[in-house]
């Protein structure tokens, strides 16, 4: 969606925590509560009664347990009651919606979180149960091997070489060292990486991110609040997703066509992108990612060291917005693009394009 | 006072109601428990197989039922060398995107080999079937190279 004839929209706040492999016995909402209190701290607010909108992000699968994001809302405390929403998605979608709810003008500001705590089961087989539930979960495929497989597409076809897999894997290590919420930061070079025995052929283990848990949130405003507010802020100049079938065989997976249709719809080309931040669990759709959005040589991409680095299921997505409002804020890119995936080989993708406000 | 008698009642945790797998989907497993596979013309006239719904492109209904072989050729694949014990295998195995002689597009199944290097793009393999077809896709067990 474009933002003519529309109130601006901005990001106000932005806060993840550290990505660990297991929190241990910290249920979720003792995940939520700490990054809810540096947003409200960045905005100087005190709790979620100050925005006019909540929307979260998470998965009942890695809860195991119907209903179980309700619990989330323990962290808010939503007494007296808050308008309040949640999708069974990452919660970069939880950030559409809220956008959805201020253009409607039903509010002016939102707080959306995402969190997800994946070490208690064993991800890959808890991600197969999302499959069609006919022709792919009775077989338990994973989605490392559906992402293997992909990457051994783009390998026969000549689009990609082991090496630039294992490049992108040891600038995302070298790049989250400068992260101090990363999980795996480190000076690994393309070498060490090749060097690696393959796990799931053709992937190796530093081609897929981590199991990670964690949470983030951010909050977004009208640039008139974010003005009253007096915080800095970064304007969402575009925002749009796309879904392709679920039908694997049907799909190009060497490509990522919904990628390239929200990237249109949201903007992306109409203006130099300093930095991308991409939801790329597997090395290879890094490559996938940065050629959908024709990224060129002056974008950098995954400064953060994106989710090789560490991937908070149901936050990664919100966490590459709130990483690309981060490098705006600090006066690192006057403009750039975040991206957020879902789906087993990239199926569903959302852009979002952020730029500098004028007083930020 | 004397202890009451602890109650006991047998419980089976399940569903209380089955689900239909409609004309599509139930034709597909169907078949499979006569041992067959079949896809369906998408609009454009390529053979889907497992067969969908709606036609991906156009959303157009789909009801143009083929037989395909049972034989197909692997488009790409995965070699699992830790199984999870939720996988079909205890012991090594592939992913594979198979399509069947006749069909279009590729599916996905698993394919029994001994190791990574018996198996490559290009290969041919054949549908082994379980002893006792149900009605599930796990009817066909795996694929074995020819």
């Amino acid at each position: 969606m474009g933002q003519s004839n529309m109130k601006e929209i901005a990001i106000v706040a932005y806060q993840q925590s550290d990505c660990v492999s297991d929190a241990g016995a910290a249920n979720e909402v003792e995940l939520i509560i700490p990054v809810l209190g540096k947003v409200f701290e960045q905005v100087g607010i005190t709790n979620a009664q100050d925005v006019d909108f909540v929307c979260s992000g998470s998965c009942d699968y890695l809860q195991g347990a119907a209903f179980a994001f309700v619990m989330g809302v323990d962290a808010l405390g939503a007494v007296p009651p808050i308008k309040e929403s949640h999708v069974e998605m990452d919660a970069a979608w939880a950030l559409y919606e809220s956008m959805l709810k201020i253009r409607m003008g039903h509010a002016e500001s939102a707080l959306i979180y995402g969190f997800g705590k994946s070490s208690p089961g064993e991800l890959p087989n808890v991600l197969s149960q999302q499959l069609d539930p006919y022709y792919l979960a009775p077989l338990w495929v994973d989605t490392i091997s559906l992402a293997a497989m992909q990457a051994r597409l783009m390998l026969d076809q000549g689009l990609i070489t082991e090496r630039d897999m294992a490049e992108v894997v040891a600038r995302s290590r070298r790049n989250a060292q400068g992260n101090p919420h990363a999980q795996l930061g480190g000076d690994v070079s393309a070498e060490d990486v090749l060097a690696q025995q393959t796990y799931v052929s053709p992937l190796r283990k530093a081609d897929i991110c981590p199991v990670s848990d964690g949470a983030s949130a951010v909050v977004i405003a009208t640039v008139e609040k974010a003005r009253e507010w007096g915080v800095p802020y970064a304007v969402i100049s575009g925002i749009d997703h796309c879904i392709e079938t679920h039908n694997l065989g049907v799909r190009d997976l060497t490509d990522s066509i919904s990628t390239r249709r929200a990237a249109a719809n949201a903007g992306v080309g109409d203006g130099r992108v300093d930095v991308a931040e991409l939801y790329a669990p597997f090395s290879h759709q890094e490559i996938i990612l940065s050629r959908a959005l024709e990224l060129g040589e002056d974008t950098r991409v995954n400064p953060s060291g994106g989710v090789l680095a560490g991937n908070l299921m149901m936050a990664s997505g919100l966490s590459r917005i709130g990483e690309v409002f981060n490098r705006i804020v600090a006066g690192e890119a006057q403009r750039g693009v975040a991206h957020a995936t879902s789906g087993p080989c990239l199926q569903h993708n959302l852009v979002t394009v952020l730029e500098k406000g004028e007083t930020a | 006072m004397s202890q009451p008698d602890v109650l006991h009642q047998a419980f089976e945790l399940g569903f209380t109601y089955t689900r239909s797998t409609g004309p599509v989907v139930g034709r597909f497993l169907t078949e499979l428990k006569k041992r067959n596979i079949v896809g369906i013309k998408a609009s454009d006239g390529r053979v889907i197989v497992p067969p969908m719904e709606y036609d991906p492109d156009t959303a157009e209904e789909l009801g143009e039922f083929v037989e395909v072989g049972q034989q197909g050729e692997i488009v790409s694949f995965a070699w699992v060398r830790e199984p999870r014990a939720a996988h079909p295998f205890d012991r090594p195995f592939a992913w594979a995107m198979i399509k069947l002689d006749g069909a279009d597009v590729p599916m996905v199944h698993c394919v029994a080999a001994e190791a990574e290097s018996d198996v490559a793009t290009g290969a041919r393999v054949q549908a082994v079937w379980a002893d006792e077809p149900r009605g599930f896709i796990t009817d066909i067990r795996c694929f074995e190279l020819v």
